[in-house]
């Protein structure tokens, strides 16, 4: 076991593209840290950087107290889960959870006595003599978990190992990740473009775009504060609504209506709040349906037209029309292309844009009807259109 | 996990009951007659060379689908030729050494131009593989002279054929393993080297035995092309002693002058295509497809 730190950490291919720009990263020992981010944001990269699979072009990379950018993989002693599993074909269960301690000349009866007990952790025991073809799915998931868990090593780095599970499996093998990094207590770096996976596994989770962390923090202080536009779309789901609105003296107007500036918030806007356009941010589940929520729930209230409702049994997703341009930001546009969704039609025309609330499921709300909804104002988070940081984001608590 | 195999077996049932049902239509009797006849067509020619071993004398000369007094000695006498036996000899020292060595260093090469960033790995490979393409007719009078100036003309045991047989066998296996080499799933080696091998180890342990039906193939074709090679053969010696086996038989002798000794050749003939059919059925079960089925995601 040991800590990882990152320490301005580069990754350049020949061709010039910057994979993973100045990383800076402490992973404490027996921390689990989750390495979230869209598609080529270089968060593989960098785990294949920790693993020694990449060449780091500059920065320093310290494993346990050592510095280990010229050490070989197998000199770092660190165990790996592929996406695919990469499990050895022609080896059974038995031979690939050992081959590492095969290599490492231990002797027969320890590593006997190692792969019984793994697979003991991952109900494999009745499997152990089978080789991968036979093996289901989640057997080659729990196959690959066992083969790094037997070398007993100083960290684990898993490569988005859930992805090729079907969602009900994954959702039981993340618990499973979870329990098992928990009672081993190995330092784990874990790679997910899944914020769910993020958000439940983390101890900490670091938010990347485009080859640059945005954010490192535990799950909840990203989901309550993010730093910028890019983290507070990502995480969560359903996504946060981003609304254009503009800061005038102590009001801020969004499209729905005026709203007063809560003196939470204005205390936390640095240079006092002035007049300026801003993007407000608002997630689902800070709307209410104001019969539900009763006369004495305090925030703004404004009508308006569902045009979608979907139930969730414990929750309703009610989806509703502002007249409004959309909110204009390079981080949404580019969340946007990694939900595949620049083309929808409510990104970008001038019919207004949908906003989405999440309502208890008394709520009398359908498609079609007029609904009247609060506003729980002080948790509106106000951002920079042009650079996207969080303007409400609380000053750093002086230690 | 129950749930999961379930499904599993249910669907392996589906498959085989399907196939089933596709077999119990049958397959039309005139494709049984074509089947027929093709196997007739290609077998016929080694039938025949069996039954004319198996004739002496004036039998040689009907045309008998069975011989009329079958006799085994062609095949005794053969075996008292000492041509024969040093050529079998030298030919299986010959095949052998070819087939080993180009396995290791074709199975090196492939591995690079499969594996490593090298410019210009198109056309290496592209120049490899038309070496096999050039006439051994070319470079077989050239050779004669170079081989007789360096001292490998008519060396015992055939050692001298080896360098040559080596040109058209790395070739063809270095194009075999590099497609072989390039399908295996590169994270299985990440993993090897993570699980602390060497990158030797990571291709000796891991690569090899995924490619090994690959390596069977190659190694087939290469023993084949060794065994029955005849240009390079008779070019490049002039004694008993280091002769090949098909060099061995062209130089059979009649008890007769001018007699054709067709009975011993049918015999030898018949002999030395016995290692070959036996090669094949032997590596015909490690060429088993699909063996790196389960190795990444199902």
């Amino acid at each position: 076991m040991a800590d990882i730190q990152l320490n301005h950490v580069w990754k350049r291919y020949p061709d010039g593209f910057e994979a993973v720009k100045d990383m800076n990263l402490d992973v404490g020992d027996g921390e689990f840290m989750i390495l979230v981010g869209p598609s080529g944001c270089g968060k593989s990269t960098a785990l294949r950087m920790i693993a020694g699979l990449e060449e780091i072009s500059e920065g320093e990379l310290v494993i346990g107290g050592e510095t280990v950018n010229e050490l070989g993989p197998r000199e770092r002693d660190i165990a790996m889960v592929f996406q695919n599993y990469a499990l050895y074909p022609h080896m059974t269960v038995r031979e690939n959870m050992g081959f590492a301690l095969k290599l490492a000349k231990t002797p027969e009866e320890e590593i006997n006595k190692k792969v019984e007990e793994a697979a003991q952790i991952l109900d494999l025991k009745q499997h152990l003599d089978r080789k991968p073809a036979n093996l289901s799915g989640g057997q080659r998931q729990r196959v690959a978990m066992g083969r790094a868990i037997v070398r007993d090593p100083k960290s684990f780095l898993m490569d988005e190992p859930l992805s090729n599970l079907d969602a009900k499996l994954r959702v039981q093998m993340r618990t499973e990740v979870a329990r098992i990094q928990a009672r081993l207590g190995t330092t784990t770096v874990y790679v997910t473009h899944d914020q769910t996976e993020a958000m439940t596994l983390g101890d900490r989770v670091a938010v990347m775009r485009a080859g640059v962390i945005q954010q490192v923090d535990t799950p909840r202080n990203l989901y309550d504060d993010p730093k910028n536009l890019f983290v507070a779309g990502f995480i969560g789901s359903p996504s946060m609504n981003f609304l254009p609105a503009r800061l005038e003296g102590d009001t801020i107007k969004l499209p729905f209506g005026d709203v007063p500036l809560p003196d939470r918030l204005r205390q936390r806007i640095e240079g006092g709040a002035g007049t300026r356009d801003v993007i407000a941010g608002i997630r689902p589940e800070h709307f209410e349906d104001a019969q539900v929520a009763g006369e004495d729930h305090t925030g703004t209230r404004f009508k308006a037209k569902v045009a979608v409702v979907e139930s969730m049994g414990s929750e309703l997703y009610v989806y509703f029309d502002v007249q409004s341009g959309p909110a204009q930001s390079d981080h949404l546009t580019e969340l946007a292309q990694d939900a595949g969704m620049e083309d929808l039609p409510s990104h970008g025309d001038d019919e207004g844009m949908q906003v989405v609330a999440r309502l208890d499921p008394a709520s009398r709300a359908h498609a079609g009807a007029e609904v009247e909804l609060v506003l729980d104002t002080d948790e509106i988070k106000l951002f920079d259109p042009a650079g996207g940081q969080n303007l409400t984001e609380p000053a750093p608590v002086a230690a | 996990m129950e749930a999961a195999s379930v499904p599993q077996t249910q669907a392996a049932t589906r498959a085989r009951t399907k196939t089933k049902g596709t077999k119990k239509e049958g397959t039309p009797w005139w494709l049984w007659l074509a089947v027929l006849g093709i196997v007739l067509f290609c077998l016929f020619p080694f039938y025949w060379m069996v039954n004319i071993s198996l004739k002496t004398g004036p039998d040689l000369s009907g045309a008998a689908l069975a011989p009329p007094n079958p006799t085994l000695k062609n095949y005794s006498s053969i075996f008292k030729n000492p041509d024969f036996t040093n050529g079998l000899r030298n030919s299986a020292i010959v095949a052998f050494t070819v087939t080993f060595l180009s396995l290791i260093f074709g199975s090196f090469a492939a591995y690079a131009l499969a594996r490593l960033k090298v410019k210009g790995k198109f056309w290496i490979l592209a120049i490899v593989l038309s070496v096999s393409t050039f006439p051994p007719i070319a470079i077989a009078a050239p050779l004669f002279k170079l081989w007789t100036d360096i001292g490998l003309y008519d060396r015992p045991y055939g050692v001298g054929l080896i360098i040559p047989y080596l040109t058209f066998a790395l070739p063809l296996t270095v194009y075999v393993l590099t497609s072989f080499f390039r399908e295996i799933p590169k994270d299985l080696e990440e993993a090897a080297l993570v699980d602390g091998a060497t990158h030797f180890q990571a291709f000796y342990k891991v690569v090899i035995p995924l490619a090994a039906p690959g390596m069977a193939t190659a190694a087939i074709l290469t023993f084949i092309a060794a065994w029955n090679e005849f240009l390079f053969a008779i070019t490049l010696t002039s004694s008993s002693d280091a002769r090949t086996v098909p060099a061995a038989i062209a130089f059979f002798t009649g008890s007769v002058e001018h007699e054709v000794p067709l009975g011993t050749i049918s015999a030898a003939s018949v002999v030395i295509s016995i290692p070959l059919i036996l090669m094949v059925l032997f590596f015909q079960k490690r060429i088993v497809a699909g063996l790196t089925a389960g190795a990444v995601k199902g």
